[in-house]
């Protein structure tokens, strides 16, 4: 049984999120897995993502690896990041199709003409370092984290949770798009804690000891 | 809001990193990875390392250098130079990069810039683009180091690239590469204008109020410099608060 379980379906590259957790976590072991048991017996689960969220869905249940992300989000300190949160969502409009179920609400695209106040495009995808807002404060895995701090995003579809209780933060492009959501056991951020230096590693270490009752 | 990036850009070559004038005469700039550390202390959004002579014995050097600073640099890093085919792609995604350049081959194979989108995802696939003007508002794109003339318009090629998939495009200016002059920033408009991803700047940087010039004038979203970070001109901070002062949006 390891400490921490990286899901890994395929999808990319996780080396820069084991990296990552290797470095806050030095003594925990720590394995990047596609063995739906291997999910199913560690004590933390990280559920990454890149890519487009259709292949993540199709890689994710050609691993049998489905079950095991379902019983971890209900049940151990669980961390989505990036399509890793957008999956938990019921539907997303990349590829119209239906998510995890997770969570109540779902997954929608940028707009396509988008300009900031002196009138320039905003490119998508939402690319560099953003401020991250907090909407409730006291959740433990922001702690040591100043308010608007900046992280790493990468994306051009982002969550709109049914339920606001759900919304940890907020960031604008250039309107606010919710990039951390929160719910008992499970936490999960649109942005890259794994590439956003000392604010994403401090997110990354509260995570590795969070006890979430 | 989403801050303009500044990202230092490390030419490698035989383990070292070096610069050199309008892609030739090069000087050695010191270690890579002590380079990278530097960067990443003082406040470098992203780096970006260009393998610039790809050769097969320095292949195994670049991996090393690339794993390295993974292991302590947690920021976006991108590689290029020699990527053509995808599993050199996969290679250097498993060394730690975050991001593969892809230059000369996405002109010789522009398949495997989509395979490799689809594969990894567009995010992880930035094509690199040496332009050079053939007249005013005009320009070409090079390969091999800027040394082949394509003939394909350098601003058809990139909205030919972003079809495609990829995430980003990381433009240079020949002629203003290593010149200190400015980016060419006509270029830089003109390119980023066309497209709905972003466009990194670079090719000329000389002073900060080019990094400045390059994103209130070119419109880039990102602006890459190499020289007057590596020989201590400037520092990446002295480049932000130079750059906040007026009134960009930076990560401070």
């Amino acid at each position: 049984m390891v400490d921490i379980a990286v899901v890994d379906y395929g999808m990319g590259n996780l080396r820069s999120v084991q990296q990552a957790l290797r470095t806050v976590a030095p003594g925990a072991s720590i394995a990047v897995t596609d063995d739906p048991h291997e999910v199913a017996q560690a004590a933390r689960v990280v559920f990454p993502g890149q890519g487009a969220m259709p292949d993540c869905m199709r890689e994710l249940d050609a691993r049998g690896l489905r079950a095991a992300v379902l019983q971890a989000a209900r049940s151990k300190p669980f961390l989505g990041i990036c399509i890793g949160l957008q999956m938990l969502f019921e539907h997303s409009a990349e590829g119209n199709i239906p998510g995890l179920g997770v969570l109540p609400g779902k997954v929608v695209r940028f707009a396509s003409n988008l300009h900031d106040e002196q009138g320039n495009k905003l490119k998508v995808p939402h690319m560099g370092w953003n401020q991250v807002h907090r909407n409730i404060d006291g959740h433990p895995l922001w702690q040591g984290i100043p308010q608007d701090a900046r992280f790493y995003f990468v994306h051009s579809y982002y969550v709109q949770p049914q339920d606001n209780v759900l919304v940890q933060a907020t960031s604008c492009y250039p309107q606010p798009f919710t990039c951390a959501v929160a719910r008992d056991n499970l936490f999960a951020v649109q942005f890259h804690p794994e590439k956003s230096q000392s604010a994403g590693l401090t997110l990354l270490r509260n995570f590795v000891k969070w006890n979430p009752v | 809001m989403l801050a303009k990036r500044i990202i230092p850009c490390l030419d490698v070559t035989a383990g070292r990193v070096v610069k050199g004038v309008s892609f030739v005469e090069l000087r050695d700039a010191g270690d890579p990875v002590e380079i990278a550390r530097r960067y990443d202390e003082q406040g470098a959004d992203e780096l970006t390392f260009l393998d610039i002579t790809a050769s097969s014995d320095d292949r195994g050097i670049l991996f090393r250098i690339i794993e390295q600073v993974a292991e302590q640099v947690f920021i976006p890093l991108t590689v290029g130079g020699g990527v053509r085919q995808v599993e050199d792609v996969r290679n250097l995604l498993n060394a730690g990069a975050d991001k593969v350049s892809i230059n000369t081959s996405a002109v010789m194979n522009p398949q495997l810039v989509a395979d490799a989108a689809a594969r990894y995802g567009s995010q992880c696939i930035v094509v690199a683009i040496d332009a050079k003007q053939v007249v005013p508002g005009k320009w070409e794109v090079f390969t091999h180091g800027g040394r082949k003339a394509t003939g394909l318009d350098a601003v058809e090629w990139a909205r030919k690239m972003q079809g495609l998939g990829a995430g980003e495009i990381l433009l240079t200016s020949m002629d203003r590469d290593g010149t200190k002059s400015g980016f060419d920033l006509a270029l830089t408009r003109t390119v980023t204008d066309a497209l709905e991803i972003p466009v990194i700047a670079s090719g000329g940087v000389g002073n900060l109020q080019h990094l400045v010039d390059g994103v209130k004038l070119g419109g880039a979203d990102a602006v890459l410099a190499a020289s007057i970070f590596h020989y201590g001109e400037y520092t990446v901070q002295q480049a932000k608060q130079y750059m906040a002062q007026q009134g960009i949006e930076v990560r401070l």
